[in-house]
């Protein structure tokens, strides 16, 4: 069970509102495209789920469970971080620039959650991670740094990366938006096949394309609101709203 | 003119395919010539200076070289500048990450430390240190305002090489403070937040990720500090502690041979600045992981 919940979800930014109560579902085994213009708020609200950002008011629920908060009396309070950092580890995150660690190759960075997290024996989590590489296509690139190669294959590294954990969910945050064009689709066949496996992604991107074809459901966010959300097909060929329109006009 | 139109001269040369393809030659600098001759010369006129001046007193440099008492002062200021650089990056590592909390109390006093340790000159920190037992004739642990639950007698407890510690290392915290701050904030923040994302806390993250990667950053200038150090330590002589400038002063303070001896101290320091230089280099290229050209095999 991963379906992840917003509630009537608000963040203000030192007196800015970002998000002006969000109520959004995403179903267990579910692609989700967020799509709108920069500063809609759409990074922002995925980075309340794994608690990245704190929220004002609402609450996000993955599998059920509320994350970053717990109840106080009537009111929530922030968890522990314990418990935190116990709920992220169960959700992969990719980043836009990859930020994958810099002192390591490709393998340690894909061994180090299981090995120093889930204390998985050394031996057994290099050679899991060995698999991840290859099931990503880099099962050639393991000993390079993330210097040595490309934005294409450090992202598909990052994947990995994130899948080492055996996430239940998985979150990308404009995962090809710092690419060179000719790498972006290495990285989204990468994103496809996870999806025909069955992960539940929340997926920030503007690649139309790939919303359109992979995604369960597409939320098109703007001023800190979701405008409109639904079947890709619908939302991306008959947007209803004047703004999805004007932003799909300037994208496609 | 177009490039056709160019007068055609040395190009012409029948064999010129064939010169143009052999090595270039090197053109020679008459400026650089005349800079080597000078220098030379200032470089030959030193020499001959420093070998036929009966003052520099080699045969007396000889002699003091390896005395016992200079051996023992050497020990001495090896101890002072390993004991200090530990404790000045033990303090500096504390206050860095003070300094970074979100906690207003926790930056206050780590910006106030390095405020007073950078803002008094050692020498004053160091005499001061020597003369606690006037400020403090006591120390303990207790209430402030209160009683004092333990209590030592200053002078029992702070012999002159603990004062020339506390002197040296508390102020080198305050250096190395700032140096590890820009280790730390030179780490990118996607870095900690990818490993937050993983799951892993601040400590876990500022041990495996920040960490390293901060340390290519921090090592220059540690390697740096822990030179400087290695000559700061002389100042102690100041409140007597027998390191290698005392030893050697009280030697010359009998037979009034300054210079000689004084040559014999400084030989020491800089063949001990000589390994801290090679070693500093090794270091840094231990850490240097993930900037290297060649792939690991794995």
């Amino acid at each position: 069970m991963s379906e992840v919940q917003f509630l009537n979800v608000h963040k203000d930014f030192s007196g800015m509102e970002v998000l002006k109560g969000i109520n959004f579902t995403v179903e267990s085994g579910q692609v989700a495209c967020l799509i709108g213009p920069s500063g809609s708020g759409k990074s922002t609200l995925l980075r309340c789920v794994n608690h990245l950002e704190t929220t004002s008011s609402g609450t996000i629920l993955v599998g059920g469970r509320m994350i970053g908060y717990e109840v106080h009396g009537d009111r929530l309070i922030e968890a522990h971080q314990k418990d935190i950092n116990k709920r992220r580890s169960r959700i992969g995150m990719v980043f836009q620039s990859f930020n994958l660690f810099g002192h390591m190759t490709a393998l340690e960075n894909v061994m180090m959650g299981p090995v120093k997290l889930l204390k998985v024996p050394k031996a057994q989590a290099e050679a899991e991670a060995r698999e991840l590489l290859a099931k990503v296509g880099l099962a050639d690139r393991t000993g390079h740094y993330p210097a040595q190669l490309s934005g294409g294959q450090q992202q598909r590294v990052a994947i990995a990366r994130a899948l080492s954990m055996k996430p239940d969910l998985m979150l990308f945050d404009e995962p090809t938006s710092a690419l060179d064009p000719e790498l972006v689709g290495e990285v989204l066949d990468v994103m496809k096949a996870l999806a025909r496996d069955g992960m539940t992604m929340i997926v920030v991107t503007h690649e139309m394309g790939f919303a359109r074809e992979v995604a369960d459901v597409v939320a098109f966010m703007d001023g800190g609101v979701i405008v409109e959300a639904g079947d890709p097909n619908e939302i991306i060929t008959r947007p209803q709203h004047e703004r999805t329109k004007a932003f799909l006009s300037k994208v496609l | 003119m177009t490039v056709s139109d160019r007068p055609i001269t040395a190009e012409a040369r029948p064999d010129f395919a064939e010169l143009a393809s052999r090595p270039v030659l090197k053109r020679k600098r008459p400026g650089q010539l005349v800079a080597m001759v000078v220098v030379g010369l200032f470089a030959l006129m030193g020499t001959y200076v420093i070998v036929t001046n009966p003052g520099f007193g080699w045969p007396t440099v000889a002699k003091y070289l390896f005395d016992i008492r200079i051996l023992n002062g050497l020990l001495t200021t090896i101890e002072l500048t390993v004991i200090a650089m530990v404790l000045g990056l033990v303090i500096g590592l504390v206050v860095a990450v003070m300094r970074m909390s979100d906690n207003a109390l926790l930056r206050g006093v780590a910006g106030a430390y390095i405020w007073f340790f950078r803002g008094t000159p050692l020498l004053v920190q160091m005499l001061f240190w020597g003369f606690a037992a006037v400020l403090f004739p006591t120390i303990g642990i207790g209430i402030p305002g209160g009683p004092m639950l333990v209590e030592w007698n200053t002078n029992d407890v702070l012999p002159l090489f603990v004062a020339g510690i506390l002197g040296l290392g508390l102020n080198e915290g305050a250096y190395m403070a700032e140096i590890v701050r820009a280790g730390l904030m030179g780490v990118p923040a996607g870095q900690s937040e990818a490993s937050h994302a993983m799951g892993f806390s601040r400590m876990e993250t500022l041990r495996h990720v920040v960490i390293p990667q901060a340390m290519k950053i921090i090592l220059p200038p540690v390697g740096n500090e822990t030179i400087s150090m290695l000559k700061t330590t002389s100042l102690v002589i100041v409140i007597g502690v027998g390191d290698l400038l005392y030893n050697t002063q009280q030697i010359y303070a009998r037979n009034l041979q300054q210079i000689p001896l004084l040559i014999v101290a400084s030989l020491w320091y800089i063949l001990l600045t000589t390994i801290l230089s090679l070693v500093q280099a090794r270091i840094e290229k231990r850490y240097s992981r993930g900037n290297n050209i060649q792939a690991r095999k794995a």
